[in-house]
């Protein structure tokens, strides 16, 4: 419960970042969607050992997350509540891996830290990236985006209404988790029984709601589809931003030039 | 059990994209073809119940710690298999993009296991059949429980497979399964006593209102064989595709296979085939060639036992592995820190420049 309570308020902080306004915020969602897709795929499709051409790819969140004004300290810290789950897999790497990889000085790295930090390194990456459009892009301009790119219209009313419902149906859980909070001491009040009438309870009242907006749905005209009716085009700058990086992507996963830039320097240092 | 992007190979997440999409896909239409709309809003109002539910915690006796709801199997009960598949997707989405819960990429893997397997296996394969049309709470809550077992349980599986096959993990594939399933079988009786006590208790309450729901809302038709063939078909395509273009560049996967197929044989050439029925049939060959090795590895552990085995793979990694010269590494690590610094510096740059008007 934790995790979800304390993070549920930034959820509306999230969307709320989406309202601002700057030249990311701008582009056309479709294009910031694809372009997170390819820089993630790009990331992942490193083999396992790789870590210097991994992280020159932190230009794009970096670049992404200055000129689209988002507060890096907010995004550190979803990273931080997001990180358990990779951490806890990619942590047993060390273990079964102990081949030696890498000498610095006195010190062998085996291959299992090489791979951990790979791990976190892509996953920081990975999900930088997905939180930089979802704040930068807003959920209804993604879900518009969706739809634009083929996806089933049916899918994509079902994520318009999940999203508008949620704050509602968030607010009255909280509310009943508060109430048995205070009406429970301890760890009494917390068993499988109770529990399961209040969520039968909770239930039961959304239903009568669903009852209730598709009425007020129907009042209005609805006939099983939701119209979109929000212009989206795509223009010169939308294109270029989308070459642009395509481009620069690419070439950081196919060129990498990361062991060229260090040859440079090793070789005039040394 | 979300899966992150960072633990799979794009083939992976590849192939489970292009599942999902098809059910997806499938779902939605059959969705259309039912025609009846009031389910459109009950289905985006239960999603966010779901979400909701998962706020509201309870003890698990004997351990401790807490559980919360799953939801797939409850929504599958209340909506059917395909509105619910959609709505746990849309879910899954959600925390995707929100909560950080699992990556993009890894979304197809995430909807297939917790989505597909509770609505598309474990409600028409296991709870229907066993609860029946007018069951006893007992009945419900012993098919709730065995329902939402098996679609843990296969779910947990998929999850290992996948991050097995991705070749990012270093944990052997016994091992990770042994971890997996014992916990999730722990989460599945607690998720199928949950949905046990809330349908009953919704039955009580509002009796006939669940038999209503299955009724209008029919599970799985005949169209079911038809859309495992599309999907067997799409999944070979993608993954055939996808492994041919791993099979050229060089990535985790073709390291894996150059690893498994490098031991067995000298006559043929892993690395420098192009066709792409080869890379097929060593993306077949990968399994096998897998799980014999830890088979064997793990049986002269236990035989012998002795640390020469432990040390002889080491080795033999360090071996397979290209090129470790410091020389390179230490070149590369270095540029890597430089091109880091020169992306720092320009965030800088442009703080700067933003802050100044």
């Amino acid at each position: 419960m934790a995790r979800i309570e304390s993070s549920f308020p930034d959820f509306g902080y999230l969307d709320s970042l989406a309202s601002r306004d700057s030249p990311i915020h701008r582009l056309d969602p479709r294009v910031k969607l694809l372009t997170t897709l390819l820089f993630i795929v790009c990331v992942v499709s490193f083999d396992r050992y790789a870590l210097s051409p991994l992280l020159p790819f932190a230009i794009y969140p970096v670049v992404l997350l200055t000129l689209a004004k988002l507060p890096p300290g907010y995004l550190l810290r979803k990273l931080l509540l997001a990180s358990p789950f990779a951490l806890c897999i990619g942590i047993f790497n060390p273990l079964f891996d102990r081949a030696i990889l890498l000498h610095v000085g006195s010190l062998e790295i085996s291959g299992g830290w090489i791979s951990l930090a790979s791990i976190m390194l892509r996953f920081v990456l990975t999900v930088a990236a997905a939180l930089i459009l979802v704040a930068s892009s807003g959920f209804d301009s993604l879900c518009l985006a969706l739809a634009r790119l083929g996806a089933p219209a049916a899918f994509v009313v079902q994520l318009l209404l999940l999203h508008r419902y949620l704050f509602v149906l968030g607010d009255e859980a909280l509310r009943l988790a508060r109430a048995r909070a205070q009406r429970s001491f301890g760890r009494h009040g917390i068993e499988l029984p109770v529990v399961a009438s209040l969520l039968a309870q909770l239930l039961l009242r959304t239903l009568d709601r669903a009852q209730r907006i598709y009425l007020a749905m129907k009042c209005r005209g609805f006939d099983g589809e939701l119209r979109l009716l929000r212009p989206l085009r795509i223009g010169a700058t939308d294109l270029c931003f989308l070459i642009g990086w395509t481009a620069a992507l690419l070439c950081l996963r196919f060129v990498g030039p990361a062991p060229m830039i260090g040859r440079a320097i090793g070789g005039m240092s040394w | 059990m979300h899966m992150a992007d960072a633990l799979i190979s794009p083939l992976v997440g590849g192939v489970m994209w292009a599942a999902t999409a098809g059910i997806t896909a499938y779902s939605a239409r059959r969705l259309q073809a039912n025609g009846d709309d009031s389910v459109v809003p009950l289905m985006g109002v239960l999603g966010a119940f779901i979400f909701a539910a998962q706020m509201i915690n309870f003890s698990i006796p004997g351990t401790g710690s807490s559980g919360h709801l799953g939801g797939g199997m409850l929504l599958s009960i209340l909506l059917g298999p395909h509105a619910a598949f959609l709505a746990m997707a849309s879910v899954l989405t959600v925390q995707a993009l929100f909560f950080a819960d699992g990556g993009l990429l890894a979304l197809g893997c995430n909807i297939f296991n917790l989505a597909f397997f509770p609505c598309f296996v474990a409600y028409p394969l296991i709870y229907r059949p066993l609860a029946g049309a007018h069951a006893s709470a007992k009945r419900i809550r012993v098919a709730a429980i065995v329902a939402a077992i098996v679609g843990l349980q296969l779910g947990a599986l998929a999850v290992v497979l996948a991050t097995f096959l991705s070749g990012v993990s270093e944990l052997p594939f016994g091992t990770f399964l042994l971890l997996m399933l014992p916990i999730h079988l722990a989460i599945g009786v607690v998720e199928g006593l949950l949905t046990a006590a809330v349908v009953t208790f919704v039955d009580s309450a509002r009796p006939g209102m669940l038999a209503a729901a299955a009724a209008s809302r029919p599970p799985l038709q005949r169209g079911g064989g038809r859309l495992l063939a599309q999907l067997l078909l799409l999944t070979a395509i993608t993954g055939g595709l996808l492994s041919w273009f791993a099979s050229t560049r060089l990535d985790g996967l073709e390291w894996a296979i150059f690893h498994s197929s490098g031991r067995e044989a000298l006559s043929t050439p892993a690395t420098n085939t192009h066709s792409l029925a080869t890379a097929l049939q060593e993306r077949t060959a990968l399994l096998p060639d897998y799980s014999f090795r830890q088979a064997a590895d793990s049986g002269d552990a236990a035989a012998a036992g002795d640390a020469g085995e432990v040390a002889g793979t080491g080795s033999e990694k360090a071996q397979e592995w290209p090129d470790v010269s410091a020389a390179t590494s230490f070149s590369g690590l270095l540029g890597a820190s430089l091109s880091m610094l020169v992306a720092g510096l320009l965030g800088l740059v442009l703080l700067r420049r933003r802050q100044r008007p």
